[in-house]
This record gives C-alpha cells, structure tokens and sequence, in this order.
C-alpha cells in the first residue's frame, strides 16, 4: 500500500512540476544555473571516468581476444560498441545519479525543513515547479551531452593504451573504430540517456521535496535519492534495451 | 481584515485546533500566544494555507481562503508576507537577491526600480551596505530584518511573523519588535504575530489572542493581560521569575 501512496504522490508532484513557469525571465536565469550545475560541474568526472573505463575496457577485450584468426580489429569495434551501448550512458548515468542526484535531493531537502519552500508557497509560487522544472530540463538536455562526450572520451581512452602498450597498434583499433558502425545504436543510447536523466531529477527532488523532518533526514533523502534512482535506471535500461534493439 | 470562523484541525486523531473563531484587524498587532503545542504555528499555519483546515474557513476582506481553488489562493498569496522563525531566507541569493524575488517574480518593474525598491525596503529594516552579503553571512537579527525586508518589498496587506524573536537577545528582540510594529502602523495592514515572548505581548500587543489545547482561552489587550483574572492566561503570563515578581510588587 505505501508504494501505490507513494507513486501517488510522486505522479501528484510531477503534475506541479510540469505547469508553466511563474515568469520566463526567471526560468531561463535558473535553467542556466542548472545547465552550470548539472553539466559543467560534472565535466570532470566524466573525463576521469570515461577514459580510464574506455583505456580498461581495451585491455580487458585485447586480453580475450586468443584466436589468432580473430582480427585485431575487433578491440577498437568492441570498445566502441562498449561504450556507445552500454558503458556510457548506464555506467556514467549510475554515476551522475550519485553525483548530481544527492544534491538535487540535498538541496530542495534543505529548503524543505529550513522553511524556504514554505516561503516559496506562502508568495504564490509553485515550488514543485520553481525548483525541479529548470533541472529536469536542464538535464533532459546537457545529460546527453555528456554522454556523447563520454564516448568519446572512452574511445580515446582505448586508443591511448595502442600508443602506450603493445596489446595492438592504433591503427588497428582505429580501423576497428570504423568498422560495422550502426547509427542507431548512437540513436538508442540518447534516448536510455534522457529517460536516465528524468528518472535522476524527478527521483531526486520527489525524496527531497517530501522531507519531514531535520538534518538526519535530508542525509537519508539524499541516500535514498541514490539508491532509488540507481534501481530505476537498472530497471529502465534493462526494458529499454528490449524494446529498441530486439 | 481576516476573519477565521469555527476553523477546526486534526492530525490523524488528533485534535489540534477546536472551532477556533476570531478576527484580526488592520492597522493592529495581532499576536497568538500560548504554551508550546497550543496550536499557534498550526492555526498560523492554517491562515496562510500552508495546512488546510478540516472545518470552518478563513476569510480575507471578503474572501473565502479555504474553500479556494489554488489560482485564486494565488491572488491573496500576492497580498501576503512571511516572516518565518528561522527567516527562510534563499540560501543562493544574495540579501539583495532575496529581497527582490517577489518583485522578479510578480511585477514588471525594470531593474532599476526594483534596485530603488529594494534599497529603500532595506533601509527601513535599518540595513544599509548589506546588498551583496549572503544569509551565511548574517547574524541572526540581521536576517530577521532581510526575511521582514523581503515580506514588505512587494507591499502586502497582511503580515504574517512566525516566532520573530525566538534565538534573539531581548536587545535585538525589541528592535524587532518595534519595526513589526512600526511597519503595521506605517504601511496600515493585517500583522499577525506568533509568539511566547511577553516583553513583545506587553510591547506591541495591541489585540492577544491566547490559544490552550486548541482553543481560544481569552482575548484582549495588552493593558487587560495583567490584570486578566483568568487562571491559564495567568499561568502562562506569569510563569517567568520576571513576571512573579512583577506581580507581586503590583
């Protein structure tokens, strides 16, 4: 019965969430804040991550690749189809629902038991759409950005371990990189990658925006936020992957 | 003037406040007291709609708050300002920025009216060269007077203080206090006032509506407070070592 109540009350708020903003000016101002918050401050960590996946992710299939009839090639198709199916847009989505998710969940928590969306309330302003709506457009936007770049950046991890080891050459991986390449497959990790980034915004300002309570529960709202989000994009990813390439 | 008429609440069983019925006057200090858990931030709570009541209503000038629809509520909400206990200040905003949120957000002044606005809002809370400090950066009196300054920047018609006072020294307190009241005066609006502090009651009280197990024990001024024959006004006003011996010198 508490789960039926509470996808009741998450679907109630993404009613709020979804109404016309109070003023455009004030939308677009907050929606480039966001745009700064959920995109460039994650900047970094997509590198990292992304090309240290992709440099491993080399390794791993050069590693496996025994059968001398097997073409070297296969390491730069495998890291590419790696990255642009699966690794980016789930692995980093998992790791952006941590990031980005805890502090959208955080913040609005705080709002919540410090008053300010009472404040919010009391001035005739929906909060529901005030502070989720500019990040979940925002993310909606600059997530598949990110994960464009992350392939990117994966694939290049891939091709700094041919310059730097002798697992195959870069040429090889490069030809690999060229080879059997299915635009549909960029098509489908874009559209898991936006159904990520709704489920990590509106999962998170949903347990932030509910919070009853102090400081030990917005830490739990934040885990909760996480948690949550990262079972969802599993959840997703699995059905998504069914219905686009099956 | 807002009138709230036989407004009951309920949390799950609980009876919270019952059949509540009193008006509140413009141009006047209106402060709720009683005993923490009385009721007050719960039936402050249910006049500006932040809890919606299980019975009676709340009438605005002529206008039905409870049974409205939520555009409509938007309307009065325009005509509202809150002071919370905490002051709920935007965390992200600058003082300036706070202040002028409602202005950004409900009117189509240009930014160099809004500025004039804002400075002048914040020179009446006595807050001159604050513009571009943080809620971080404030002492508590100071964001008490940023959280009036921003409940007064659109012009409201009611006022609404929840705790002013609560974590301030009786200094500070009273310089609070006065500018509640001096703003009610001047700007000639609905204040109501939340609050457990008697140098306040006996300060700026001009109507005291003392709430006991959700229910409005007694009414009056605050030269009728003292003298009230009235055992729980008694036990609540006279309850501080001060207040004992205030009445017994009396």
């Amino acid at each position: 019965m508490k789960l039926f109540y509470r996808i009741g009350q998450y679907l109630i708020l993404m009613k709020q969430v979804l109404a016309k903003p109070e003023k455009r000016s004030v939308f677009f101002r907050q929606l480039m804040t966001e745009f700064n918050a959920i995109g460039v401050d994650s900047f970094g960590i997509v590198v990292i991550i992304s090309i240290f996946m992709g440099a491993v992710v080399s390794i791993l299939v050069a590693y496996n690749l025994e059968n001398p009839l097997i073409p070297k090639t296969m390491i730069g198709y495998t890291s590419r189809e790696m990255a642009i199916l699966e690794f980016s847009p789930t692995m980093i989505s998992l790791i952006l629902a941590g990031k980005v998710g805890s502090s959208i969940a955080s913040q609005i928590g705080t709002m919540r038991v410090t008053e300010q969306i009472d404040a919010l309330e009391i001035m005739g302003i929906n909060p529901a759409n005030f502070l989720i709506f500019p990040k979940l457009i925002a993310a909606i936007f600059i997530h598949p950005a990110l994960i464009v770049f992350s392939m990117a950046v994966s694939i290049f991890g891939g091709y700094m371990v041919g310059i730097f080891t002798n697992l195959f050459t870069v040429s090889e991986y490069i030809s690999g990189l060229r080879s059997w390449f299915d635009p549909f497959s960029i098509f489908y990790a874009l559209i898991k990658t936006v159904v990520f980034a709704i489920i990590i915004v509106t999962i998170a300002g949903y347990q932030g925006y509910i919070i009853k309570g102090g400081s030990i529960d917005v830490g739990r709202a934040s885990t909760k936020a996480v948690v949550y989000a990262s079972i969802l994009i599993i959840i997703f990813n699995l059905i998504l992957t069914q219905l686009l390439l099956i | 003037m807002i009138e709230a008429k036989y407004i009951s609440k309920f949390f799950s069983d609980t009876m919270v406040l019952n059949s509540i019925s009193v008006k509140f006057e413009k141009g006047r200090n209106n402060l709720i007291i009683g005993r923490s858990g009385a009721g007050k931030t719960v039936l402050l709570k249910c006049l500006v709609g932040l809890h919606e009541v299980d019975d009676g209503y709340i009438d605005f000038d002529g206008r039905d708050f409870s049974h409205m629809n939520r555009k409509n509520r938007k309307e009065i909400r325009k005509e509202m300002g809150m002071l919370f206990q905490g002051g709920a200040l935007f965390d992200s905003f600058s003082v300036e920025e706070n202040v002028m949120f409602p202005l950004n957000m409900f009117t189509q002044m240009s930014e160099e009216e809004k500025l004039d606005r804002v400075n002048l809002v914040l020179k009446r809370v006595n807050l001159v060269n604050a513009n571009h400090l943080m809620p971080g950066e404030l002492s508590g009196g100071m964001i008490k007077r940023v959280a009036i300054a921003r409940a007064i920047s659109n012009s409201p018609k009611y006022l609404f203080c929840d705790e002013p006072n609560s974590g301030l020294d009786p200094n500070t307190a009273d310089v609070i206090d006065e500018l509640i009241a001096e703003i009610t005066e001047e700007y000639n609006i609905v204040t109501i006032v939340n609050s457990h502090d008697m140098n306040s009651v006996l300060k700026i009280g001009d109507h005291i509506i003392f709430i006991h197990e959700g229910k409005v024990a007694w009414q009056g001024n605050r030269d009728e407070i003292l003298s009230s024959d009235n055992e729980l006004l008694n036990d609540f006003v006279f309850s501080t070592e001060l207040t004992k011996r205030l009445k017994r010198k009396k």
